[in-house]
């Protein structure tokens, strides 16, 4: 019977699989279709945002310069056993790579890696291009050491030719307040160049004062908007939303207009005999964190707003007839319910206010300054390409961390604009 | 008016300064904008309060000065340019996501969205490095392309907002009666995201028109936008004719919002229409 039936079957059974394999195609080519639709923008953003990312963080190991500006000199290293100072071989290598940089104008650049390692190693480097160019024959070994008895220390040649390498810890290294010795061990930094971790714990100290003062500023507000009828509440939320689109730049305009030493805040201070004398508000951590917080603000209090929204008023109340005291009632039923609000505005603020760049540099002092400033400063002024890369690197996964931990909490698509 | 009809004194007194508390955080939020606004208007270039004397001079100067008025004229062709970019791809991108169908949806909405969380000065000097080599720095293009990518990620928002609300049976009832799918999309469905396509496209605007650090890595002085030169100008001497500017923007700004908001009622009508 089993048999007759299955037999009896075995017509729509065939058309039955054209009509899985046709409904498999039609679902590839929607699938096909719905991908294009994201393509463009895909491609765009990996091209022109994805990519020249990923080589900035390539420049945070890349060591190019000794490699390419010295190859007669690595070569001549490569059979160094490191343990005396190199022979006339690596020096007569060196003085031939030297003859080339000069050419080339390169020699303050190589100097300028090596002194990263070797503090005065330019200024080593430029008298040696001068000596090269003075003309006259070797043995360089002992006219160099004759210039600089440095030229003959054994750790420096391990630095010149580790320096050879195509790729280097040395930035990210440095931007942990790390160095390696002469032998490759990791050690603490000299002093005068540990100055890379204060500055991540500055920059992360600002950001959770800033991520707090927004939150015990705008709890109670989300809170007043979310109660308040609609009708009041739309005018109210004007505020948050008025400096939510006004322009950062002048935002802080305002804020050092009015907390300058002569400014509108300093006039009412003395004006109500609060002080005797102008108060120093701007230039400092005070203004940079006012300013931070101003700009801020909006960012904690509308994901707060939004999920109180959606809180029953009738809770409450089913809460205070229950017994509960106010206080009670509040923070037992009502505040549970809006952690996930004050999860995502905190979250927000505190990744965004990370990269603070503009707001520091314009109100803050030399001690407020974070970690983008940093990333600048090494970009534009001291042409150090690999710490640039290397500081905005580390500021970068730090980002991205808290990023998946937001994506993983809140949910991106979750995130709601005005 | 707060207060429950029940609540005690002791309640009452608390929602007093709860209510106190509220108002001096509005002050903090729009005082500062408020103040900064009058003194464009002073006759003196001192910033105190009371007012010297009345007097447009920073906005003749505003207006007649070259530099403010190359820097408004590349703002707005960059702005234009990056918002038409960004606009045009992310509502592309909002509605290829939306279909449920495309394979690593979460992955790629990251990715899409990241523009917006990554620090700024990374992407300014990233592409500062990156346009080197292909000659895009210094160039209107260069700076377009790079607004245009701090720009979509508010229309993937807004747009993936808008269409989570939206019924597809009616653009299958469009093709189902003869329409080709183009036209399915340019008569259904896009006058039906145009209130969410439009306020990605403000927010898009208003990132460009704002954007300063990429502005500074990429720009030379030819392209100098208007956030830059306010920027020199705080930098060096914060001169009134920077009150008069910053005055303007917050006028935009209003109007701007109050856009956002008409749209967002109107999203909110066209929604329960269809609902």
């Amino acid at each position: 019977m089993a048999v007759a039936t299955l037999e009896g079957d075995a017509g729509p059974d065939v058309d039955r699989t054209s009509l899985k394999t046709k409904l498999r195609r039609a679902e590839r080519v929607n699938r096909a279709r719905s991908f294009s639709l994201v393509a463009p923008l895909l491609l765009f953003v990996l091209a022109v945002f994805a990519l020249p990312i990923g080589l900035m963080l390539l420049r945070s190991v890349e060591n190019t310069e000794v490699r390419d500006s010295l190859p007669k000199t690595m070569a001549a290293l490569g059979e160094w056993d490191g343990k005396a100072t190199p022979g006339e071989g690596v020096f007569a290598a060196f003085a031939e790579d030297l003859v080339q940089t000069q050419k080339d104008r390169t020699t303050a650049l190589v100097g300028k890696r090596i002194n990263y390692e070797v503090p005065g190693a330019r200024s080593r480097f430029l008298k040696a291009g001068r000596l090269i160019d003075a003309g006259g024959g070797g043995p360089w070994k002992e006219k160099l050491i004759a210039a600089d008895a440095e030229w003959g220390a054994v750790e420096f040649w391990a630095i010149m030719k580790r320096a050879g390498n195509t790729l280097t810890p040395y930035y990210l290294l440095t931007s942990l307040d790390l160095r390696q010795d002469a032998s490759g061990a990791v050690v603490r930094n000299f002093a005068d160049y540990s100055i890379f971790v204060d500055i991540f714990i500055r920059t992360i100290w600002i950001s959770l004062l800033v991520t707090l003062a927004t939150l015990v500023l705008g709890y109670p507000v989300a809170h007043l908007l979310a109660i308040l009828p609609p009708r009041h509440a739309n005018v109210l939320m004007i505020l948050v939303l008025l400096p939510f689109t006004t322009s950062i730049l002048v935002r802080t305009t305002a804020w050092i207009v009015l907390l300058q030493s002569n400014g509108v805040i300093n006039d009412i201070l003395l004006a109500l005999h609060l002080t005797t004398e102008r108060v120093q508000l701007i230039f400092n951590r005070f203004g940079t964190v006012l300013s931070m917080t101003h700009i801020q603000l909006p960012f904690t209090i509308l994901p707060i707003y939004s999920v109180m929204k959606s809180i029953p008023a009738s809770h409450l109340r089913a809460a205070r007839s229950l017994g509960a005291g106010p206080l009670t009632a509040f923070v037992t039923v009502y505040m549970p319910q809006t952690l996930p609000g004050v999860g995502a505005g905190c979250l927000l603020t505190f990744i965004l206010s990370l990269g603070y760049y503009i707001t520091p540099a314009l109100v803050g002092g030399p001690q407020d300054q974070m970690v983008s400033y940093f990333v600048a400063l090494y970009t534009n002024r001291e042409m150090n390409w690999g710490q640039a890369s290397a500081l905005g690197g580390i500021l970068l996964l730090i980002t991205l961390v808290l990023y998946a931990v937001f994506n993983r909490l809140v949910g991106i698509d979750k995130v709601k604009l005005g | 008016m707060l207060a429950p009809s029940y609540a005690t004194p002791r309640e009452k007194l608390t929602y007093f300064f709860f209510a106190l508390f509220c108002t001096l955080v509005f002050l903090f939020l729009i005082g500062p904008i408020l103040v900064i606004m009058p003194l464009s208007f002073s006759s003196e270039p001192w910033f105190t309060y009371p007012l010297p004397g009345l007097s447009l001079r920073w906005y003749v100067d505003f207006f007649t000065d070259e530099r403010w008025r190359i820097a408004l004229q590349n703002s707005a062709i960059v702005a234009v340019f990056s918002t038409l970019i960004a606009t045009g791809l992310g509502t592309l991108a909002a509605l290829g996501l939306s279909r449920g169908n495309v394979p690593f949806a979460g992955l790629i909405l990251s990715i899409l969205i990241s523009p917006m969380i990554v620090p700024v000065v990374i992407v300014a000097v990233a592409m500062f490095f990156g346009f080197a080599a292909v000659g895009l720095n210094n160039t209107y293009l260069g700076l377009i392309l790079a607004h245009a990518i701090l720009g979509t990620p508010f229309v993937v928002i807004t747009v993936t907002a808008t269409l989570t609300g939206f019924d597809r049976s009616l653009t299958r009832a469009a093709t189902s009666l003869g329409a080709s799918p183009w036209t399915a999309f340019r008569t259904v469905t896009l006058p039906l995201i145009a209130p969410g396509v439009t306020s990605g496209a403000l927010f898009a605007f208003v990132t460009s028109w704002d954007e300063v650090v990429v502005a500074l890595f990429l720009s030379s002085p030819e392209q100098r936008t208007l956030p830059r030169q306010m920027f020199s100008g705080i930098r060096e001497q914060i001169s009134p004719t920077i009150t008069a500017a910053a005055t303007l923007l917050v006028i935009f700004a209003a109007l701007l919002m109050l856009t956002l908001e008409l749209l967002r009622r109107r999203s909110e009508r066209l929604r329960g229409a269809t609902a």
